[in-house]
């Protein structure tokens, strides 16, 4: 079933008998059972450059945001990673998808994640009832903050309708920092060039490039804080790339290391400063993001990484494998997250058979 | 305004339920004499106070779970409170509930500049977190204009901003992980040092939620290393509305500075008597802050100079020196004290799209002129947070009354320009029977399915939030009773 306005996908929902699985673009990879129910509520609703917001339907494509913000001058601040070459998955993700996965890229470390700039949305709950969720404004405490609990929620409380969201101006000038480092030393640049005052807007590793740290601003910015950060990070080599730094960048979001690669793919979101450690443990190829917050991993198939990589502070999502998706949780975080569904989608209809 | 009927059921049992407190607590921990509970009877929205049963200052969480623990066998609802700088009478209690002070929970638990966080008691100030590595450059950015009283308990409970939010977020971005306990006395941890929740984001709906799902004892807080300095510019203008066009017109140049404040003619010429910040006789203003190092500051403001003389403005005044720019911040500094100099004031804080600036200065302007009372305007102009204040005289009669409905207007106004009630004082008893303005029945109905989840039987801060009507049979049920949890979601301890 596919619908083109919250009107049919409340009929849908009303009128589903068994449960549903929610599709945007489809680009996860079409998982589960259920009826397919595929949101194809599409467009943009309110564009103000002025006001930084946005707001779109939420089968909007992904490609159509960014193109339409970026004719403005403007982007996503979370720099939404596109993971089909990654997981070889064909499709273009929509906005709604992104906002259901709260899925964020290197500019996490400076931006936030998708879930920070979400700042409205509409869903339908699982009774098929609509409901409006924060608003267009960026400062918005207006009754409880239903946006966060829904961005990320993977539609397992609601099916999104319409989401708005805060835009940045985009950067008219970037350079990256790198250092040539080993991953055991990674930490330590990631660490140092975060704790600088120069608001560095990515920070990760990547194997055969080693460290990289990325400045973006007005040209003379970017200029005078690559600087002072390659001379910060000279102990270890640093040099700055101003050329090559956009697809630093892409290569890094994308996970371009593990494409056409076999093996199982994990996401390991921890404190920075265990990944070395954690990295070692795992004995696999490794990327990382956002300080070292984000480890990325190749696995031989079937691998429990969690066992492996165990003692952690934080918790690993297993993208491509059998091992179960998502890290269990604590027995009485997961009674109020059940007990949430329960009321959300009292007829257990929105994906009931997916745990992560 | 209205608050509920206080549960005779507990006033009766108020020497039982003290004891009981007594049992689990300290001595020094509970305070029933009504001479000592004066303090707590009231948050900054002073002109509503109520004594409450009696008050505890508890200082570990196993206390705190102790508390709820009675509290919830006892069915009395427990009012949380931080520093009590509340605006929106959030932190009011009621006459059958526990007053539950994070007062004495300030500790800073764990600095970890490698992974940039601070982990602290939720009682601390706001202020004190940046005191405590301020030392070793760095700072927690949300920075409200009560930093230096409220705690950071209150500041999570009402999702709190500051001046600096257009460049670093409110708090719930700044904010990794809380230990919580739930109304029934089960602590649980949500979130941490470290990105993103496995399943849904509780961290997310917990800040913000008012005091209503839990009581914050602890916090894990992104910490910032400091900019190498900052410089503001002050830009007169001629009539409000080419300010605004000048706010959207450096915003859209792809210029992101740290802050954009606008103060209007009334605010301006009061500021001016009280504290003579030397601001130029003009119709609006704007102090527009930027960051970085002296040559980044220098091709900013250069940038913002050339908008700005685009629109003519009355005067552009560049901070040269630190001296300066403290008198550039000054009279916004002052802002509310001066309007406090004037009278009784009450501070709104609805939201607007920026763009709506101008027609929505004029509404609040005519609806000044009909209810016959001043309002002046100081407020965040980058993110639309507007502070409308109402002035009016608490002695003469009928004029608070007057003034609240005034402001019951212009938050119409804002919501009707598709903006909201509130942008960071939040809802609390001031805003609640405004909420239909904003939501549906059914938007109202799904948050408080998520109060019935986390407090099944409405004890904790329930007179809040949500207009009475729409939560009269759900405390019924709860505060008459003392419901039994849900077994689901509270399993045997
Ligand atoms: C655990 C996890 C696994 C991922 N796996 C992949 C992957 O294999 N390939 C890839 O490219 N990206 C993957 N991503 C990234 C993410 O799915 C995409 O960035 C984005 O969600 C894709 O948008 P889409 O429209 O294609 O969504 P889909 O792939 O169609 O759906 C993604 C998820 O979001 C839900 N969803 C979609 N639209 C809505 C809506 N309107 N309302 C409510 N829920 C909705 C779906 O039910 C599904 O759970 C994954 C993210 C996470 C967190
Ligand atoms: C002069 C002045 C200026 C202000 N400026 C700003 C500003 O710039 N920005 C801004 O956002 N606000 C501002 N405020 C409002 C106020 O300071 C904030 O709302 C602040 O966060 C309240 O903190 P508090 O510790 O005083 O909380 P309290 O007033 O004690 O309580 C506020 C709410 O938090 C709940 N709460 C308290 N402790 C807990 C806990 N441990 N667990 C769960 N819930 C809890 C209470 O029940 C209540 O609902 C200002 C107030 C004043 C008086």
């Amino acid at each position: 079933m596919r619908v083109e306005s919250e009107a049919e996908l409340v009929e849908a929902v009303r009128g589903a008998r068994a449960p549903l699985r929610v599709v945007g673009g489809g680009t996860r990879g079409e998982v589960g059972a259920g009826a397919r129910l595929e949101v194809a509520i599409s467009g943009v609703r309110l564009y103000e450059p002025g006001a930084l917001t946005l707001i779109a339907g939420a089968g909007t494509p992904l490609s159509e945001i960014e193109a339409a913000v970026a004719a403005e001058g403007q982007r996503l601040p979370f720099e939404p990673p596109r993971w089909g070459a990654l997981l070889g998955l064909a499709g273009e993700s929509t906005i709604g998808g992104v906002a259901a996965a709260n899925v964020s890229g290197p500019r996490r470390v400076q931006a936030g994640a998708c879930r920070d700039s979400l700042i409205g949305l509409r869903f339908v709950d699982g009774a098929g009832i609509a409901v409006q969720a924060g608003g267009r404004v960026m400062k918005n405490v207006t009754g409880y903050d239903l946006v966060k609990l829904l961005a990320g929620s993977g539609g397992r409380l609601g099916v999104l309708s319409e989401v708005a969201f805060k835009l940045l101006p985009a950067a008219p000038a970037q350079a990256t920092v790198r250092a040539e480092v080993p991953l055991s030393e990674a930490g330590r640049v990631l660490a140092a060039a975060l704790a600088s005052p120069f608001d560095v807007s990515g920070a990760g590793w990547l194997p055969g490039q080693g460290a990289v740290v990325r400045l973006e601003g007005l040209a003379g910015s970017v200029e005078y804080r690559a600087g002072r950060l390659a001379a910060l990070l000279a102990p270890w080599g640093a040099r700055i790339e101003r050329e090559g730094s956009a697809a630093i960048w892409r290569d890094l979001a994308e996970v371009q290391p593990f494409h056409g690669r076999t093996g199982d793919i994990w996401r390991f979101s921890v404190k920075p400063s265990e990944a070395a450690a954690i990295a070692a443990r795992l004995d696999g190829e490794v990327v990382l993001d956002w300080g070292g917050g984000l480890i990325w991993a190749l696995l031989p198939e079937g691998t429990d990484a969690r066992a492996r990589a165990a003692p952690y502070t934080g918790h690993a999502t297993c993208l491509r494998g059998r091992a179960p998706r998502a890290e269990p949780e604590a027995p009485a975080v997961a009674a109020l997250s059940r007990a949430l569904r329960a009321r959300f989608d009292p007829r257990g209809i929105l994906d009931p058979e997916r745990a992560g | 305004m209205d608050m509920p009927v206080p549960a005779a059921r507990v006033l009766a049992r108020k020497q039982e339920i003290v004891a009981r407190l007594r049992a689990v607590l300290p001595a020094d921990s509970v305070i029933d004499d009504p001479a000592e509970t004066r303090a707590y009877e009231c948050d900054a929205l002073s002109a509503w106070r109520c004594a409450p049963l009696a008050v505890v200052l508890p200082r570990t969480t196993a206390e705190v779970a102790a508390v709820l623990r009675v509290c919830t066998a006892e069915g009395v609802p427990v009012v949380p409170r931080g520093a009590g700088t509340s605006l929106a009478g959030g932190a009011m209690p009621t006459a059958d509930s526990v007053v539950l002070g994070l007062a004495r929970m300030t500790r800073v638990l764990e600095v970890d500049f490698e992974n940039r966080f601070i982990r602290v008691e939720a009682g601390r100030t706001n202020l004190s977190v940046t005191a405590a590595i301020e030392g070793e450059g760095w700072f927690y950015a949300p920075d409200p204009s009560s930093q230096l009283a409220c705690a950071i308990a209150g500041n999570i409970a009402m999702n709190s901003g500051g001046a600096h939010c257009l460049k670093y977020g409110v708090t719930t971005n700044n904010l990794l992980g809380v230990t919580l306990v739930t109304g029934a006395g089960e602590v649980i941890e949500l979130g941490g040092p470290f990105c993103d929740a496995a399943g849904l984001d509780l961290l997310g709906v917990v800040c913000g939620s008012e005091g209503q799902l839990g009581v914050v004892t602890e916090a894990v807080l992104r910490i910032l290393p400091k900019p190498e300095g900052a410089r503001p510019v002050l830009i007169g203008f001629a009539a409000n509305e080419i300010a605004g066009a000048c706010v959207a017109d450096i915003i859209r140049a792809g210029i992101l500075p740290v802050a954009i404040e606008f103060m209007d003619r009334p605010c301006i010429e009061a500021t001016e008597a009280f504290c003579a910040a030397g601001y130029p006789d003009c119709e609006a203003l704007l102090i527009v802050e930027c960051e970085g190092s002296p040559d980044e500051i220098a091709e900013q403001l250069g940038l913002i100079r050339e908008i700005a003389l685009r629109h003519d403005p009355v005067e552009f005044r560049e901070a040269r020196d630190a001296e300066e720019a403290r008198r550039i911040w000054l009279g916004r500094k002052s802002a509310f004290g001066a309007m406090g100099q004037k009278g009784d004031y009450i501070c709104l804080d609805g939201t607007i799209p920026v763009s709506a600036l101008p027609e929505v200065l004029r509404g609040i302007a005519a609806l000044g002129r009909d209810f016959g009372l001043e309002v002046a305007n100081v407020f965040h102009a980058g993110d639309g947070n507007m502070h409308p204040l109402i002035l009016y005289d608490a002695n003469a009669p009928g004029e608070q009354e007057r003034a609240e409905a005034l402001g019951a207007e212009i938050l119409k106004l804002c919501v009707a320009a598709g903006g909201c009630l509130t942008g960071e004082h939040g809802v609390g008893v001031e805003k609640r029977d405004l909420m239909g303005v904003q939501f549906t029945a059914a938007d109202l109905e799904a948050q408080m399915r998520v109060k019935d989840v986390f407090d099944p039987p409405w004890l904790l801060n329930p007179a809040k939030v949500f207009p009475l009507a729409a939560s009269a049979g759900r405390r019924a049920g709860g505060a008459s009773r003392g419901a039994a949890p849900d077994p689901e979601v509270f399993g045997p301890r």
